[in-house]
């Protein structure tokens, strides 16, 4: 020990172990995320509302994609997958309709669920498959270098758009919403209660629920913007988002440097692909068809149409 | 194990080799399709449409194949034996995911029922120009294995082996169509379910705390978990250590990536399978595969009419490639003749492992269409000067 560490008030030192270390995989600590990136705190807020949920954490799977946000899927101690950039939810698909016991939940960031898998994102949604998406949008590319992302703000300047980007960013709320998403939400990272209040209500839900989290990357997004240190950035957010439950979905788009309009937008009933499938299947095949992965009492009633078989 | 009698069609049926690739995956045990039409291959995914809803399946149209190739592979991680079928453009798709499935040493089976290439090509026609992507086509190194039907019959019987494969050695398992084999209808005879051997995952029953997702047995394949079953296990497609976890560095890529490959090269011998007609003795011997090797059998039996001893090798499993075998015939005949339809991929493989030893001559076909048998006759009288 040097005389510098020596010196450091015991404090600051302590011998207690991380707050959920039962869910992390504290052997592979410490993390690769930079100082006041919020991937952070939302996987905290994750963790939270897994120990507030009465989910059996055994059949709780967590799949990432590729980037900052994708290695989610290392760090916590649970059944997780890495997989390619921009299919955790192809994955995901093929997990939670194989065995539809399983919490499925994608966990990554918006280059990865939004641009190269941007179409993986709206079918996923249109077809109501029961997995939960929690997308992590820091604006740019993080792990490659602060590249201009489909989420990034008009005139904000990337590795990419050095002359400040002039292309128009998704709103995710007002797509996900227009592609069925039965739970649409958006929070800061800087506000971890209502972000894990409204994880935990994700996973009450049965059909595609996103969360789409605002967080800083103070690395690139702030450093080429000149925004200032992490901490600058939580205090904008905390100066400027706005809670506004029930917004239009096509008001929610994300100015550079403007108002961040967060809350839940969507929270609706919708059949989930397994739901439909049975129900469809059930309608045209009657007893000859066996429901798939529930039991009959969770079946939403058969309509009976005209002129089946 | 045997196959559960709810997905076995016993009996004698008049099928193409599209349905009788998806008979032979119900009867493998596969409960999970993942897929996205393109022809020759899309009546597979049809007859599994119609067929998985009685057997307890689950079928999705995903929105590419890109979602399909990686849709399996989660299904495989939940347990189930699930399936993937398309032809060229995409199969193209898929190769990224391909090299997931063996770098997460996922069981699992893609289907690519061959046309003409390249790019869009000829979709309603026939090929077998993907025999070098699906041995090569993902990036980094490792092993898979590729099995070729002739017929419809073996459409059925080879897609089980591909099941039983996959699951024996943890690889993603080809089979390797074509448009001609696919589109054929022929008399296929299903077995009874009793008579269907299939391989059971090779699960790890330790105890929990010691389970370790990627250290290998003696014959280098790890034992699976599936995802739900408390192990809370990790996997990544980032070069990784026996627990799974990432690791930067070339000792762990060496350790890792020599697995995967020596985990099918030192089971070859167990592995390959092909087809020997009159190989003793013979002055020229064709190797063939797929439809290609139907059509070869008409030349070899008008040269034998001619008195010319001509000896025949069908690659039933393409890869891993018999070496051995083409390298003795090597020793014994004048030439060995290639019959493919496409420039030159298996024949250049053919070419490698005689090492000089014969001629290799090369009977090309662009695609559209199979061999005029007498092109294979003038290679013959080619092979015999």
């Amino acid at each position: 020990m040097s005389e510098i560490e020596a010196n450091i008030p015991s404090t600051t030192q302590t011998t207690a172990g991380h707050p959920r270390e039962g869910l992390l995989r504290m052997d592979r600590m410490p993390h690769i995320w930079c100082p006041s990136c919020g991937i952070g705190p939302t996987l905290s807020a994750f963790l939270i509302a897994l120990e507030k949920s009465n989910l059996n954490l055994d059949k709780v799977a967590v799949v990432s994609g590729i980037g900052c946000t994708g290695r989610v899927a290392g760090y916590v101690k649970l059944d997780s997958f890495h997989t390619t950039h921009g299919r955790p939810i192809p994955f995901a698909t093929g997990l939670k309709l194989a065995n539809p016991e399983l919490k499925v939940v994608v966990f990554s960031g918006d280059g990865d669920l939004v641009a190269i898998g941007g179409n993986h994102l709206i079918h996923a949604a249109r077809r109501n498959i029961d997995i939960v998406v929690i997308c992590v949008n820091n604006f740019i590319y993080g792990m490659t270098g602060g590249q201009v992302a489909a989420t990034t703000p008009e005139t904000a300047i990337c590795s990419t758009a050095p002359y400040g980007n002039f292309e128009t960013p998704f709103n995710l709320p007002h797509l996900m919403d227009t592609c069925g998403a039965v739970y649409v939400a958006r929070y800061t990272a800087l506000d971890i209660r209502r972000l894990s209040n409204a994880i935990l209500e994700a996973f009450n839900k049965k059909g595609f629920s996103f969360i789409e989290v605002i967080a800083p990357c103070a690395t690139l997004y702030a450093r080429l913007n000149r925004l200032g240190t992490g901490l600058d950035i939580l205090k904008y957010y905390h100066d400027n988002s706005v809670i506004k439950h029930n917004a239009d979905p096509r008001e929610l788009e994300i100015k550079f440097q403007g108002p961040i309009i967060v809350g839940k937008f969507v929270d609706r009933e919708r059949p989930t692909f397994l739901d439909a499938m049975n129900q469809r299947f059930k309608t045209v095949l009657g007893d000859k068809y066996q429901l798939y992965g529930m039991t009959d009492e969770c079946v939403p009633e058969a309509v009976v149409e005209g002129g089946e078989r | 194990m045997k196959a559960d009698p709810k997905g076995v069609l016993t009996g004698a049926h008049y099928l193409d080799g599209d349905y009788a690739c998806a008979e032979g995956a119900i009867a493998a045990g596969c409960r999970f399709f993942a897929g996205y039409p393109i022809t020759p291959s899309t009546e597979v995914a049809e007859r599994v449409a119609q067929r998985f809803p009685e057997v307890g399946g689950v079928f999705i149209q995903m929105e590419d194949e890109i979602a399909s190739s990686i849709a399996i592979l989660g299904a495989s991680w939940a347990g189930k034996k699930s399936m993937t079928v398309t032809s060229g453009p995409g199969f193209s798709l898929m190769q990224e995911h391909i090299g997931l499935a063996a770098m997460l040493e996922t069981p699992c089976v893609i289907v690519d029922v061959q046309r003409g290439g390249p790019s869009t090509g000829l979709p309603t026609l026939t090929g077998q120009a993907d025999m070098m992507q699906v041995r090569w086509g993902s990036h980094g190194d490792y092993e898979i294995i590729a099995l070729s039907p002739n017929s419809p019959q073996e459409a059925f019987d080879l897609t089980i082996d591909c099941f039983n494969l996959s699951e024996l050695y943890r690889v993603p398992v080809f089979l390797m169509m074509d448009e001609c084999v696919g589109h054929m209808t022929e008399k296929v005879v299903i077995p009874k379910p009793e008579d269907i051997e299939l391989v059971e995952r090779r699960w790890y029953t330790g105890p929990k705390e010691s389970y370790l997702p990627f250290k290998p047995d003696e014959d280098l394949v790890p034992r699976m978990v599936k995802a739900g079953d408390g192990y809370r296990f990790h996997v990544t497609g980032l070069t990784h250590d026996e627990r799974g976890y990432p690791v930067m560095n070339w000792q762990a890529q060496e350790k890792l990536v020599r697995r995967l490959v020596e985990k099918i090269r030192k089971n070859a011998d167990k592995i390959i399978r092909y087809e020997e007609e009159e190989t003793d003795g013979a002055d020229v011997v064709i190797v063939s595969y797929g439809i290609s090797s139907r059509v070869a059998y008409k030349a070899i039996s008008d040269a034998r009419k001619q008195g010319i001893k001509v000896g025949f090798l069908r690659l039933i499993v393409v890869w891993p490639f018999p070496e051995k075998r083409i390298y003795e015939l090597a020793g014994k005949v004048k030439a060995l003749i290639t019959v493919e339809i496409n420039y030159g991929q298996i024949a250049l493989e053919v070419e490698r492992c005689a090492k000089g030893r014969c001629k290799t001559l090369l009977v090309p076909h662009g695609g559209g269409w199979v061999h005029n048998p007498d092109d294979i006759l003038d290679a013959i009288k080619e092979g015999l000067k």
